[in-house]
């Protein structure tokens, strides 16, 4: 309709330079007001979007590291080797209430947020620089940054490598060396973790199993000496387990010793040495001798290493696997409720029930549901299905595992069908618009060929009406995706010791507790010890589940404009 | 539609009747039928009913908070033990199994509370008879007997709890803390004994027979397994400025009240160094009870006269102290009230009167929570167990009845959520939340005013940024904007509203509120220059060549301006520090802290507002739009006709015929600010507090749920009024969205009818 008007800003270029007066009167500047109104709403959206991105992607990205001498006057200068984080403008008095010794002569000054790592030698990772005292600046190409188990990066010079208190290469060798006996170190690493997740896990787990048999059957008012097979039984299978323990443990304890073989020696900015095991030692870089394509590489290495692995240091290092895993595997299940459920609900308004006031009020009443906050249905989980129903299932089911609760404590299964119903309304509207598009006539056809109301709906109105039910679960998915609140309350932790599924029979461990992507950016972000240490994670993490939502987003878009132009012929 | 469905069912089911007996594959056929016909019945009504169940369940937790206690009468019987000797005090312990009756011969009578029955009788070390019973502390069950020569002896009443053969076992025991021995305080018995066990020593105050006040403190000494030693202390003596005959002193042994009973004169000593007073109040009537409540800083006098006041120690705005009078309770008709009992954890207590009636009180909320007839004969003791779900009653004649209590939530009642309260250890009445803390007997603070403050705040803010935007935008883009533009920027702007709350609060906490905090000039600078800038910059538009403004399609005006809108507040960023160091002295929080008296919190309503508002703004712009685009064109077009500019047929026109759409996009976008959870709970500071100052914090009663909700006890008057205020923001929401609904509904009817 807009191509056929002219708006009022054109109106004005007929008569060619106009007044003031005129252009008040005209109406224009509100014109040009509105049209800013939608500018900065576009504007937000995109610098939101970019925000995320940029700085979650930069987060993996090599920063050269800055070797300079800090000279704070009235101090002995400080010597820094340190990635520069952000720079910004600050005001002579801000710098002085902070006690920061600055002359009143200038107004502003450049202040660098540096980040130094070596949080055990410093206490923090991060230091504020005004830019004017950083003196002697270079870039050395050796200065190397190294991701450690715990403490954070460390930041310094490679001197030598040591293996079992030996030399084994200190001049032109040391970086190959040291890179051998990374790698090294890190296929050590790998099998020490699967045996301690995996296989010890699992001796665990069967152990604990068979402690819960053994009160079952007490429970069941059986006794030794009532029933000794059946005890006989659980203690050979205990014996059994506790023996493959100790066979693991002893070759844990193996791993351990030649994890323990190797070290380097670190010289940190300061002069210090350090001798640092290379069971402390995660990767080390230079990045001051990278080329782009070697960043790139190194960037691409590390963001897979972000969405493949564990957490580590209280979720502010490592990756966030748990998290994806958690979320996707809870919108999976939301999706097996709500799917069936959500066009069962609209098929009933549509198709079944007759049109009058009460389903109308009805229709009213869910497309309301929608609005209501999420956190309600957050309690309403909580209350109803955690406290009432797992509780319930706990009595009857799982009597011997009491006082501890199984499934009357929040977890995977509940958070799902908390989400479920708090997407009913998005797939029922949804399904219902899709069932409302398809023409009378088509059904009409159909019926008048003779076949029942089930058949046409079966076979006729479903499938045509199969894009609208995807649009709505795309939509809850979406939602499901980035909704944290009711998780808070029914089923997320910040951090989850094992994955609802993993190899232990049943496999599926829907009663677990999980990860979330949402709750983790609000953990990680906010309860977090080092929240500017865990930031750029947290924008990282933001990045992934923004990404994943505007995809699902889109999608959903394109079915929806898709599905209305196939329809638009078959109208009239 | 859905009618075509339905009568186009009809009559296949007609032509069902006729052949489905005869072709077994059409029965089949029809059986299916019907079982789909069941099978989405029963799914579509159950997911229906599934949903209606939040509702009720959340009813169903609220309910309980508005019932008053019930009375459940036990068996009666008399007084077990020695029926000849007066009970002088009564106690139940934790299960309300075994109760404890002190006689003055010196007996404690241990019993069954379901029978009567005595379970254990221990005869006190001396075995004389006794004066007096009081009180030390209820939560140790720790009791201060004198005996007919004034010697006073501590113990403590234990319960042991075993479970032989898995059946509860309850034995209970007695202990003396200081030993066996009694000790002295004047040698001669003493009136109104009473007696406080702190870490360092024990003090004992009581009024002696010349009327005047005697103070003694024993030091203690505790080795290190527990065994106290006592060294006697000197007693101090000081004449009241009252003619007291009762004597309170608080459990830190920092205030004492002296009371004339008869005369209704109430001195309030501090006698944390030498004994000072510190005013002589009138209770306006003969004072018949005095006690304290719960955790020891209120004091309940019963009047005369048929009132009930609590008074506590408070602070005037000068500083000094003195006994206010907080509040009354009003008895029925003046009952001639014989008992007064309080709970040991709360700040319930019970009042009987001559006639058997008791009536329960709550302290903070000043209301009555029930009432029962327990005896038909005057009420000499009262006493709760532990747990406040039992209650003892001894009659005048010796009989005894004790009453299972249902009393879960005291604590509530419509003054209390959203009237001014004034708690304990407070100068003036005020609105407050404070759910818990760390001691047992803490007064909690259920206001639901600074959260319900706290949410319409955070929404006001979010309104203020997001209407002007949202419906400027829409009004833009459903009037003025090319249909390509238009397809490209309606599902920017809608994706956005997928965009999780939790990455906007995210942000929002972490990045926008120290931008702003560092950048505040530049942000009111923006504020202030950007409208202004717009329209100078449309005006300097029409003067460019017409080449250049021919250059530019019809409707793409708001994509001239985004580079505009960027430069402009580019510039005011960087303009923003110098003005900053020029006229604010290089700090403008500091600066507005010390001319205007403005404290500035970093996470602050405004960063919410712009936080929220962002997380609205899409809502109500979909919404806007679509009643403004689908106005019908032959209106504006009349008025265009008419000869009416753009912006008269937009005003004068559009925008009224479109209102009621944009009056519902606003109450959806409001409905969703209300209950937002996430962006507040990461963007303020989540203190409750209620200053509408856009640089302040605030605690919504969503985030507050999602705060507290994990950590409260389940069935607790807490839990509830959690629900509550869930239920509270599902009401709100729910209204007004169906409200939007329906004004929604009857525009689209309307725009059908034109």
């Amino acid at each position: 309709m807009s191509n056929t008007r002219s708006t009022s800003t054109h109106e004005l270029t007929v008569s060619g330079r106009v007044g003031v007066r005129d252009y008040v009167s005209s109406g224009a500047p509100y014109v040009w007001l509105t049209a800013s109104a939608i500018a900065v709403s576009i504007i937000i959206t995109v610098a939101l979007l970019a925000l995320t991105a940029v700085r979650g992607i930069a987060h993996f990205w090599p920063a050269d590291l800055l070797e300079a001498s800090y000279v704070e006057p009235g101090h002995a200068p400080f010597p820094v080797l340190a990635e520069v984080r952000s720079s910004e403008e600050v005001t002579v008095a801000r710098l002085i209430n902070a006690g920061i010794p600055v002359s009143e002569d200038q107004d502003l000054y450049q202040r660098l947020l540096l980040k130094v790592g070596n949080r055990d030698i410093y206490g923090a990772d991060f230091r504020y620089v005004l830019d004017e005292w950083m003196q002697e600046r270079s870039y050395p190409e050796d200065a190397t940054v190294w991701e450690r188990v715990e403490w954070g990066n460390l930041h310094g010079f490679l001197e030598r490598v040591t293996r079992d208190g030996e030399v084994i290469a200190a001049r032109d060798q040391r970086w190959d060396a040291y890179r051998d006996v990374q790698k090294r170190a890190n296929g050590l690493r790998e099998e020490i973790r699967e045996i301690e997740k995996d296989r010890i896990g699992a001796v665990n787990y069967k152990l604990e199993r068979l402690r819960l048999a053994e009160k079952r059957l007490q429970l069941d008012g059986k006794s030794r000496a009532s029933d000794a097979p059946a005890f006989a039984k659980i203690d050979a299978e205990r014996d059994a387990l506790k023996q493959r323990y100790d066979t693991l443990n002893q070759e844990r304890g193996d791993l351990y010793r030649e994890l323990g073989r190797d070290s380097i020696t670190v010289r940190t900015i300061d002069g210090d040495l350090h001798e640092i095991p290379l069971s402390k030692l995660i990767s080390g870089w230079q990045p001051n001798r990278m080329n782009v394509f070697q960043k790139t590489g190194f960037w691409l290495e590390h963001f897979w290493q972000f969405i493949s692995d564990d957490p580590r240091e209280a979720n502010t290092e490592g990756g966030i696997f748990p998290a994806i895993f958690g979320t996707v595997l809870m919108v999976i299940l939301m999706s097996i409720f709500v799917t069936p459920f959500g066009i069962l609900a609209a098929l009933y308004l549509r198709e079944y029930a007759a049109q009058g006031p009460v389903t109308r009020a009805i229709r009213i009443a869910v497309n309301n549901l929608a609005g209501v906050p999420s956190i309600v249905y957050g309690m309403f989980g909580l209350g109803f299905f955690v406290y009432f129903l797992g509780g319930s299932i706990d009595r009857l089911f799982y009597p011997e595992a009491a006082p501890a609760p199984v499934f009357g404590t929040p977890g995977l299964m509940w958070s799902s069908l908390t989400l479920a119903l708090l997407t009913l309304p998005v797939v029922i509207v949804a399904t219902e618009e899709g069932l409302a598009r398809i023409p009378r006539s088509i059904r009409e056809a159909s019926l008048a060929l003779g076949a029942t109301k089930a058949e046409t709906l079966w076979r006729v109105v479903l499938p045509m009406s199969s894009p609208a039910m995807m649009t709505g679960l795309i939509l809850a998915i979406a939602r499901a995706a980035g909704e944290t609140a009711p998780l808070m309350l029914v089923g997320v932790v910040k951090l989850a010791p094992n994955l609802p599924i993993d190899g232990n029979f049943p496999f599926f461990h829907f009663e677990r507790k999980f990860m979330h992507l949402g709750f983790h950016i609000y953990d990680v972000g906010f309860q977090s010890p080092n929240v500017e240490a865990a930031r750029p994670l947290v924008y990282a993490t933001s990045f992934l589940l923004v990404m994943v939502i505007v995809i699902l987003n889109i999608a959903a878009i394109t079915i929806r404009n898709r599905l209305r132009e196939r329809y638009k012929a078959l109208e009239h | 539609m859905s009618e075509s469905s339905n009568t186009g069912a009809a009559p296949v089911e007609a032509m069902g009747e006729i052949v489905a007996g005869k072709a077994p594959g059409m029965r089949a056929r029809y059986m299916k039928d019907r079982l789909a016909r069941w099978v989405v019945w029963v799914g579509g009504l159950g997911v229906i009913g599934a949903l209606l169940l939040i509702f009720v369940y959340l009813l169903s937790e609220v309910a309980p908070l508005f019932a008053s206690a019930e009375f459940e009468p036990r068996q009666s019987f008399s007084v077990p033990g020695d029926a000849g000797a007066r009970t002088l005090f009564v106690a139940s312990e934790e299960q309300a199994e075994v109760g404890l009756r002190v006689t003055d011969r010196g007996e404690l009578v241990f019993f069954d509370l379901f029978d009567g029955a005595v379970r254990q009788t221990v005869e006190l070390p001396g075995a004389g008879g006794i004066a007096s019973v009081s009180q030390i502390s209820a939560e140790q069950a720790e009791l201060a007997v004198q005996d007919d020569a004034g010697g006073v002896l501590i113990l403590r009443h234990r319960y042991r709890v075993s479970y032989p053969d898995d059946k509860r076992l309850i034995t209970p025991e007695v202990e003396y803390p200081y030993g066996e021995s009694p000790m002295t305080l004047t040698g001669t018995p003493v009136r109104s004994l009473v007696v406080r066990d702190s870490s360092d020593a024990v003090l004992l105050a009581a009024i002696d027979q010349d009327g005047s006040i005697v103070l003694k403190r024993n030091e203690k000494t505790e080795s290190l397994f527990g065994d106290a030693e006592i060294s006697e202390g000197d007693v101090a003596r000081f004449a009241p400025a009252v003619e007291a005959d009762a004597l309170l002193v608080d459990p830190q042994a920092a205030w004492l009240y002296a009371i004339d009973r008869s005369g209704g004169h109430i001195a309030l000593y501090r006698i944390v160094d030498e004994p000072q007073l510190i005013g002589r109040y009138e209770v306006g009537a003969a004072v018949r009870q005095a006690s304290f409540l719960a955790g020891g800083i209120s004091v309940v006098l019963v009047q005369d006269n048929g009132e009930v006041s609590q008074w506590f120690p408070a602070r005037k705005e000068t500083g000094e102290s003195y006994l206010a009078r907080v509040r009354e309770f009003a008895l029925k008709d003046k009952a001639d009230v014989t008992a007064l009992g309080s709970e040991m954890r709360r700040r319930t207590f019970a009042v009987g009167d001559a006639d058997g009636l008791v009536t329960l009180f709550y302290a903070t909320s000043g209301a009555r929570v029930g009432q029962h007839k327990l005896l038909d004969e005057p009420i000499e003791l009262l006493s709760f167990n532990p747990r406040a779900n039992y209650l003892l009653a001894v009659g005048a004649d010796g009989h005894m009845r004790g009453f299972d209590v249902r009393n879960e939530h005291p604590e509530i009642s419509m003054s209390a959520l959203w009237g001014k309260v004034w708690y304990e250890s407070y100068n003036k009445p005020e609105w407050l939340w404070q759910s818990s803390a760390a001691t047992s007997d803490f007064e909690p603070k259920f206001s639901l005013m600074p959260l319900s403050f706290g949410t319409l705040k955070a929404a006001f803010y979010a309104m203020l940024f997001a209407i002007p935007l949202a419906i400027l935008g829409a009004i833009f883009t459903a009037n003025f904007m090319s249909a390509e533009m238009r397809q490209a920027v309606k599902p920017t702007v809608e994706l956005m509203e997928a965009l999780p709350t939790v990455i906007l609060g995210f942000l929002a906490g972490l990045w926008l509120a120290p931008f702003i905090e560092t950048n505040l000039p530049g942000v009111f600078l923006t504020l202030l220059l950007l409208p202004l800038s717009i329209p100078i910059f449309g005006f300097a538009w029409t003067r460019l060549p017409q080449s250049v403004r021919l250059r530019v399609p019809d409707g793409w005006e708001a994509a001239i301006l985004i580079p505009v809108i960027v430069l402009v507040v580019w510039a005011c960023f960087a303009l923003a520090k110098p003005v900053e160091a020029v006229l604010f002295a290089g700090n403008m929080q500091s600066w507005m802290d010390h001319t205007l008296g403005i404290d500035y919190d970093q996470r602050n309503a405004m960063v919410v507002g712009v936080a929220m508002g962002i997380a609205v703004i899409p809502t109500i712009y979909s919404i806007t739009e679509d009643a403004i685009f689908s106005v019908p064109k032959h209106l504006s077009l009349g008025s265009l006709a008419l000869g009416a500019t753009r912006w008269q047929t937009l005003v004068r026109v559009v925008m009224p015929t479109a209102s009621p759409g944009i009056f519902s996009a606003v109450m959806i976008g409001l409905g969703r600010a209300v209950g937002e959870t996430m962006i507040v709970l990461m963007a303020t500071g989540n203190t409750a507090v209620m200053d509408p100052s856009p640089f302040q914090g605030l605690r919504t009663l969503s985030a507050n749920i999602a705060v507290e909700m994990p950590e409260s006890e389940v069935g607790s008057t807490h839990f509830r009024l959690l629900f509550l205020s869930g239920l509270v923001l599902f009401v709100f929401t729910f209204l007004f969205n169906t409200l939007a609904e329906a004004v929604r509904h009857r525009l689209r009817q309307k725009y059908q009818t034109i």
